[in-house]
């Protein structure tokens, strides 16, 4: 018993240093975990308070190109909206019931902290819990995708950027829709991202556009995510191709959150299936 | 100047200027300085270290709050706050009786420039390797460490150059 208290005396710093390190480990292997990253993240209301002041300040440097983006989509929505009144007047009877089963709603949000620089980012948002953000939804902007949403509060929500080791999206080439994907980062250049699994017999080409594949409860089909810069033709197991992004993820300003308001319902048939 | 004031005072102004406004410098497009260890370097020598490593650990655990980075800061910031007491001994030849009178602006800029280098190096790696998380891109980790420390370094030293001169 002596020689315990004595080993004690002798080690109590180390053995205090190690124990907070133990504790700082725990916290970082949870959050890397989709599922665990409950504790240590900004969606807290004092960090989330503190982007959100420092954000409102910072937000004057950005206004001019944001002005920009959303006039172009401005333009690009009124276009589409004349688009599809065009079609409802030459084909009456095409329009269907379907036009009017609402699938996803949308709600916008602004980024108040953007990260891009290391292997694991992370976004926050100044919506949460209050105005309905909960766990899984998808954060887009109008040039493309940009995350899922993660972790909530009242007031903030952490959103995990497709900039993130962890990240895993469906993805398809546009006009192509018989060949899937899965969109991945290497954590190298925020600019490009990988397109994985792609089956060998589909045609690629340097330029192509790839799109979400709607095969998730989480991702609407064909919202833009990029063009393809680089086509590897080894036979490597993985069949890997680099995308160019449009969105530039350095400047992200407000985006929009989408719901699935079939996704319960979609995720109670799955689990029937498993039992 | 009350001491124990003094120091609380600097762990909250390291800790905003760090997230503020140094989190988001992106020299090159990826280089940020990580100022917020010159706590480690700042805070006295004493025989209890037990204080020193528990507030080094909350600052570090605290830039994770705001980065988002699970534990990897104060993994990092603790680990140079233990073998401090080290690097103390090597570069500086002190014992323990040394310590209340020990002032890094009294030293030698030789000795303080290789002890701080050593610290920040060995702070800037863990961390990298930590937030890069596999084997994969390890020059890009090498590459990080070196740029970041000589940013960091080349802040400190003029910080404490500007903050010496006006005493």
């Amino acid at each position: 018993m002596q020689q315990l208290f004595y080993f004690f005396q002798k080690f109590k710093y180390f053995l205090f240093f190690l124990m907070l390190q133990f504790i700082a480990m725990t916290l970082t292997f949870n959050n890397l975990n989709f599922h665990k990253s409950k504790f240590v993240n900004s969606a807290n209301s004092i960090t989330g308070g503190i982007y959100y002041k420092i954000s409102n300040f910072s937000e004057y440097m950005s206004l001019k190109s944001e002005n920009e983006i959303l006039a172009k989509e401005n333009t690009r929505l009124k276009n589409l909206i004349e688009k599809n009144n065009s079609v409802v007047l030459e084909k009456d009877s095409l329009f269907t019931k379907t036009t009017y089963q609402q699938k996803y709603t949308y709600t916008n949000a602004k980024i108040i902290k953007n990260d891009y620089t290391t292997a694991f980012n992370f976004l926050l948002l100044n919506k949460g819990k209050n105005q309905g953000i909960e766990k899984e939804m998808a954060v887009i902007n109008s040039k493309g995708i940009i995350g899922i949403t993660e972790n909530s509060s009242d007031k903030y929500t952490r959103v995990q950027s497709i900039l993130n080791k962890n990240s895993r999206i469906n993805a398809r080439i546009k006009n192509n829709t018989f060949y899937y994907g899965t969109l991945k980062w290497d954590g190298k250049d925020y600019n490009t991202i990988q397109l994985h699994d792609i089956p060998r017999q589909a045609p690629l080409k340097i330029g192509d556009t790839i799109e979400t594949g709607g095969k998730s409860t989480i991702f609407p089909e064909g919202i833009l995510i990029g063009t393809i810069s680089k086509v590897n033709h080894g036979n490597s197991a993985e069949n890997k191709v680099d995308i160019k992004l449009f969105n530039d993820m350095s400047n992200l300003g407000y985006v929009y959150i989408i719901k699935n308001l079939y996704k319960k319902e979609i995720q109670s048939l799955e689990n029937i299936e498993d039992e | 100047m009350n001491k124990p004031f003094q120091f609380i005072l600097l762990f909250f102004f390291l800790l905003f200027l760090q997230v503020s406004v140094l989190n988001n410098i992106h020299f090159l497009g990826y280089v940020n300085p990580y100022l917020y260890i010159s706590f480690v370097f700042f805070y006295p020598l004493k025989e209890n270290r037990f204080p020193f490593l528990l507030a080094s650990f909350i600052l570090g655990l605290s830039v994770d709050f705001f980065s988002d980075s699970g534990g990897i800061h104060a993994f990092s910031i603790l680990t140079i706050a233990f073998i401090r007491l080290f690097f103390i001994k090597i570069y500086f030849r002190k014992t323990s009786t040394d310590y209340p009178f020990f002032n890094l602006h009294s030293e030698s800029f030789g000795k303080v420039f290789n002890y701080v280098t050593t610290l920040t190096v060995i702070h800037h790696f863990i961390l990298f390797s930590f937030a890069n998380f596999s084997f994969q891109n390890i020059s890009h980790v090498l590459l990080n460490t070196l740029y970041s420390s000589i940013f960091t370094l080349i802040l400190f030293f003029l910080g404490t150059y500007i903050f010496t001169k006006n005493q």
